[in-house]
């Protein structure tokens, strides 16, 4: 491992134009390093084509988004008719409205698998921590764009989670109400907040796709972990990225694409919600109002936090707890210390590893069900452990665990010894 | 990005009150936020008056949170101060408004009684000009 990005290639300019080009921008000389020769483990198992699946969602909802914004009308009057507008007039519009949707919700399904993933794996341990943290910003800027474009439909949901979320920045002592008119343009959510999400929602892709392109640089000088978690040891232990794992993603993006096209040719609606189909109206709240599938686990830590803690009231508890959830992954690298990087290796980690996610799903179902009753104890009880395996779990594991014997390399785990 | 001058330009609203009836409330706009009017029962007043102040999590009286002399009136701001949707009335164990959101429950006199709201609904500044017509801001 480690290798500098340049020893890799074998290129070599064949014509004329192409040397006189290497000599200028060798732009050939570093797709063909990058994309092609790039030596990559031999042992990726599926879990990490989404890595390619999550690239091609983005270029699929920037295309799809740079078309519905042709037709599309940011204003408070006529937002909620020309997005009607694009589903039954626009040529192919019903399609493109709907790929964009659920293309949302695949984005993030996708990016959930490929951050457990990394998880389970260690896929964030030294080396790979700047890799990580880049990864955790581009959730955050992607929890960002898909909230401020669930706005833009001008539904009742749209306005309701713009008016709640907004106000989860007005918790900020101090700061919070001149942030909150600034986010909003106004004393509420209206027009000017309408145009500014549009704005920023159109901006926010293109600022993810320079994270992504450090994300992959990040990624390519170390190169991949790999599900042993062993360091790449020989060239013995890796194929080419092409055609080895172009094929294996493209695989990969093709069997992600049958559920994707199921949900836009037949319930392009069923991961939204009716009330999003009535204009947005400033003085009736929906009855049942959740966020979007996506946001249920953070949804369900803000609204667990409804009492004071100590001189913080139950507002700013709730608001920190939920920033908190998010920000604890930046630091996930210096949590958790142990030198194994993949679970496979970790008795102990394993286990825990799955109680998380069991009470991170625990969470989303928490986030959708009415804050009543026993929903609201066993959230506030899934919210602890949440924090509690960061904050106490790894830790602890790092020291007390004695992980299983590892492979002496990538070859021997998949060839077995005879062969290594 | 701060508020344009459009939006600022948001001067005081005078509002009738004659027509609501006891046990009816509306909900009108101020500065484009929701505000309800609500024409309280003797019931409901009684309730509100009749509360200890330990049990509230941001104490007020009664009186505090009216006017004197129009204390039937209990004109609030109708965004939950805990993320501003806005509250269900005549709901909630309280007999006040209850928030679909995050469940907070508030009384008769639009105080904070249970949830993660951390404050009593808010009162816009406001004066009666005279006994039905009340000026907003």
């Amino acid at each position: 491992m480690g290798a500098p990005m340049s020893e890799h290639s074998t290129y070599t300019p064949g014509t004329g134009i192409e040397k006189w080009l290497d000599e200028r921008l060798p732009i050939i000389r570093f797709s063909k390093e990058h994309l092609m020769d790039f030596p990559t483990p031999k042992n990726l198992n599926y879990w990490w084509t989404f890595g390619a699946i999550l690239a091609i969602m983005l270029v699929v909802q920037i295309v799809t988004g740079v078309i519905l914004a042709m037709h599309y009308t940011p204003n408070v009057a006529m937002a909620f008719d020309s997005v009607e507008h694009i589903k039954r007039d626009v040529n192919g519009g019903r399609i493109i409205q709907a790929v964009h949707s659920v293309g949302a919700s695949m984005f993030f399904a996708a990016v959930y698998v490929h951050i457990f993933r990394g998880m389970y794996f260690g896929s964030y341990k030294a080396p790979r921590e700047i890799l990580w943290i880049l990864g955790v910003l581009i959730f955050v800027l992607m929890m960002a764009t898909a909230f401020m474009g669930y706005v833009l439909p001008w539904g009742q949901m749209s306005f309701w989670a713009a008016t709640v979320i907004t106000n989860i920045f007005g918790a900020i002592p101090v700061l919070g109400n001149p942030i909150l008119e600034l986010l909003r343009g106004g004393f509420s959510v209206g027009n000017p907040t309408l145009n500014r999400f549009f704005s920023l929602h159109y901006l926010l892709p293109f600022v993810i796709a320079a994270v992504v392109v450090l994300h992959i640089w990040a990624l390519h000088v170390p190169g991949n972990n790999n599900p042993i978690g062993v360091d790449v040891k020989s060239s013995r232990d890796t194929v080419p990225f092409h055609p080895y794992y172009t094929m294996k993603d493209l695989y990969g993006v093709v069997l992600f694409a049958i559920p994707f096209a199921w949900f836009v040719f037949f319930a392009p609606d069923i991961l939204g919600h009716p009330d999003n189909y009535v204009m947005a109206n400033s003085q009736v709240t929906p009855a049942h109002i959740v966020p979007e599938w996506y946001f249920l686990p953070f949804y369900a830590i803000l609204r667990a936090i409804d009492f004071n803690i100590l001189f913080i009231n139950s507002q700013l508890g709730g608001v920190i707890f939920f920033g908190g959830s998010i920000v604890i992954l930046f630091f996930l690298p210096w949590l958790d210390t142990s030198k194994v990087r993949s679970g496979t290796f970790r008795p102990m980690f394993k286990w825990f590893y799955w109680l998380f996610v069991i009470n991170f799903l625990a969470l989303a179902y928490l986030g959708a069900a009415p804050a009543e009753g026993v929903y609201v104890i066993l959230a506030k009880i899934c919210t602890a452990y949440y924090f509690a395996h960061f904050i106490i779990v790894l830790p602890v594991l790092s020291r007390i665990e004695k992980p299983r014997p590892l492979p002496a390399s990538i070859s021997e785990s998949v060839l077995g010894k005879a062969h290594a | 990005m701060n508020p344009d001058a459009s939006t600022l330009a948001l001067a005081s609203i005078e509002f009738d009150l004659s027509a609501i009836e006891e046990g009816q409330s509306v909900t009108i706009l101020w500065r484009g936020l929701p505000v309800f009017v609500r024409h309280r029962t003797q019931k409901e007043i009684d309730e509100a008056k009749a509360v200890p102040m330990s049990d509230l999590k941001d104490p007020a009286t009664d009186e505090e949170r009216t006017k004197p002399g129009h204390e039937q009136w209990l004109i609030m701001i109708a965004n939950c101060t805990h993320l501003g949707c806005v509250p269900v009335g005549e709901s909630g164990e309280y007999d006040g408004w209850f928030c679909p959101c995050h469940g907070s429950v508030y009384d008769t006199a639009g105080r904070i009684r249970k949830g993660p709201a951390p404050k009593n609904l808010v009162l816009p500044p406001y004066d009666f000009i005279s006994d039905t017509l009340v000026q907003i801001g």
